[in-house]
């Protein structure tokens, strides 16, 4: 993907779980983590994904199952033998040392010549654009600098991988977005492994090369962003990545490459096969599931697609460059939410307003 | 409104009755130990510091004085290092009957001081050991831990988990962390706590009473003191001096336990001038 060796796997999970006292933290993971690439652990709070990066950086160990790094089971390996380095939640800047003390600490160890270590600190500030903050105060840093530190702190290590937990969480939002378009690139340039663990999916689908959506100490779906957002396997990925409107459902008959679905609101109508995930059978269908943005309100007097059906506005938010209707569909209690862009021709409508909705059935994803 | 300001004027009055009879005595200290007379009495007949001046010569007081000082310090360090354990321990570790164990190391705090230095003595006279400062110092540590527990609780609860983490994860010993980041962090606070438990065993009178052998300590010598009216101006210049020692030594040590409140606030506080 970005770096060269690809596939080659940097960790592996082989069936790790993890008790404290009756509570099940993890329940069995298994996963391989590629080298140089953004991997992240997405889910709610609660659902492991910290207690198994700590895990990765060796402040905790799995009560069964093995963790490889590099090759090299990790098991009874101390977090300060590890080639890995991890980004706290809190910084952790040691608020008793200079910036470049704090970047350099790691590399004390070493016993550099001073003019060496030196210059390899200001490198390590250079590449989060710190340069030249070596002789400040700690405290003197805000939120955002304070993650440089912290990164650059970890990048000076040269690890194998770099842990991140939730490193963005305390930073404002606009603040939050420029990090995140800067990690990724930090990312790309250093091609080090990173792991990132947050519970915003948004974050997740923008910065990750694969994400791995956990609940319950388990993974539910690995797979790139997209594939994540397009096809997810199960309702509860679906609604936890980004909004997904459910719509009862049964297959009424499959012809050659089109499956014939009989849809709660939306009629009769046929997908294609290929809307099927692998080993499951139309008979399994119970419901299928339409993104926002993947239904439209129909402009008064536009030619019809075909897949059209009436409709109410219930309410609507107007965001500014997109608005999303709640809209009543005959045939279902609960409205379905749908997302406009308030393009020059569009008038957002007023909640009452009757109007007409069109959707395509590539786009309909289909689930047990 | 009136009614306000005259309930207000009694709790006034109460306040200083209060205050004077509290201080009273303290402020009397200095006054008569610069008063020309070995009468403790009104009027003041003359202004000398011929009382502070007898004080330099006296041998006895001065052994009274050393002894002092290698008790006061040497239990200010054991009960500081042991106190740092109880509290690291408290903040940090979760373990089987920690409450009661935490009450336990408190006890001493409550217990009046006479039971522990009977029950002390009767103990180390079973044991066969001879009284001499050794048994004092271990008199005064175990009334001394509690404070310094106290006082290390505040620093080490202030002590962001993570930093220590974060310094083992960028390959640091346990060792190398406790002295790179650990220790650094709770300094002021181990200074705050040596102080004060300094303080303590120099003023304790009671355990020092009953275990020590013939080396006394400087309460012991004061106390031994007032049998005989001719020293009591000698005593009241003594006691002048260790007044400002205690009171310039509880002022330093507040200021190192505000720095270490104040780092816990703020988790990136400086540290400059300090470390």
């Amino acid at each position: 993907m970005t770096a060269a060796n690809a596939d080659k796997p940097i960790i592996t999970l082989d069936n790790v779980t993890r008790s404290f006292g009756a509570v099940q933290a993890l329940r069995g993971v298994s996963a391989e983590i590629r080298e140089g690439e953004f991997f992240s652990l997405l889910g709610p709070s609660g659902c492991g994904k910290t207690t198994l990066l700590r895990m990765i950086a060796g402040f905790d160990e799995p009560t069964t199952g093995t963790i490889t790094l590099d090759g090299k089971p990790m098991a009874g390996i101390a977090a300060n033998h590890r080639p890995t380095n991890m980004v706290f939640q809190s910084y952790a800047i040691f608020p008793h040392l200079s910036v470049g003390d704090n970047v350099g600490y790691g590399l004390k160890k070493k016993r550099l010549p001073k003019a060496e270590y030196d210059r390899e600190v200001e490198e390590a500030l250079e590449m989060v654009s710190l340069g030249g903050y070596g002789p400040r105060a700690a405290h003197t840093l805000s939120g955002g600098q304070r993650q440089r530190v912290a990164l650059a702190r970890a990048l000076i290590m040269r690890p194998k991988v770099i842990l991140l937990d939730e490193p963005l969480s305390a930073l404002d939002k606009k603040l939050r977005e420029q990090m995140q378009i800067e990690l990724r690139r930090l990312q790309r340039s250093v091609g080090i492994t990173f792991i990132l663990v947050t519970h915003d999916q948004e974050e997740a689908l923008i910065m990750s090369d694969r994400i791995a959506v956990m609940f319950d100490g388990q993974i539910a779906q690995l797979d790139s962003p997209e594939a994540l957002y397009r096809k997810p396997n199960t309702q509860r990925v679906a609604s936890f990545i980004g909004v997904m409107n459910f719509l009862e459902a049964k297959a009424s008959g499959e012809k050659g490459d089109k499956i014939s679905l009989d849809i709660q609101a939306l009629g009769k109508l046929d997908i294609p096969a290929s809307a099927l995930p692998a080993g499951m059978k139309s008979s399994e269908i119970t419901r299928v599931g339409v993104r926002p943005e993947m239904m439209s309100i129909v402009l008064e007097g536009a030619k019809s697609t075909g897949h059209e059906i009436d409709a109410e506005i219930a309410e609507s938010e107007y965001y500014g460059d997109m608005t999303y209707y709640l809209v009543s569909l005959p045939g279902k209690d609960e409205p379905v939410t749908i997302s406009m862009r308030n393009t020059a021709g569009r008038a957002v409508l007023e909640p009452g307003s009757k109007t007409r909705v069109s959707f395509s059935p590539e786009s309909i994803v289909v689930f047990r | 409104m009136a009614k306000r300001f005259k309930k207000l004027s009694w709790l006034q009055a109460y306040a200083s009755v209060y205050m004077v009879f509290l201080y009273a005595p303290v402020v009397l200290l200095p006054i008569f130990a610069f008063n020309d007379s070995t009468v403790i009495a009104f009027p003041l007949s003359g202004f000398t510091t011929d009382w502070f001046a007898s004080l330099r010569d006296n041998s006895a007081l001065k052994s009274a004085v050393s002894n002092s000082l290698i008790v006061a310090i040497t239990a200010a360090m054991i009960s500081t290092i042991l106190g740092a354990f109880a509290a690291r321990a408290g903040v940090r570790y979760r373990f089987p009957a920690k409450r009661g164990i935490m009450g336990l190391i408190l006890l001493p705090l409550v217990l009046p001081e006479i039971i522990i230095a009977v029950a002390l003595l009767v103990m180390l006279m079973r044991l066969g050991l001879s009284l001499s400062l050794w048994t004092v110092i271990v008199g005064h540590v175990l009334v001394c831990v509690p404070f310094s527990m106290a006082v290390l609780n505040s620093a080490f609860s202030g002590l962001d988990q993570s930093l220590e983490e974060a310094s083992f994860d960028l390959g640091e010993t346990a060792w190398g962390t406790f002295r790179r980041v650990t220790f650094p962090l709770i300094l002021p606070g181990v200074i705050s706590s040596l102080l004060i438990t300094f303080t303590i065993s120099l003023d304790e009178f009671i355990i020092a009473f009953f275990l020590t052998g013939t080396d006394v300590t400087l309460p012991v010598y004061i106390w031994s003191q007032l049998r005989f009216p001719a020293k009591l101006p000698g005593v009241m210049a003594l006691g002048t001096l260790l007044l400002l020692l205690t009171i310039s030594l509880l002022v330093i040590a507040e200021f190192f336990r505000r720095r270490t409140a104040q780092r816990r606030g703020l988790d990136a506080s400086t540290t400059e001038g300090l470390i």
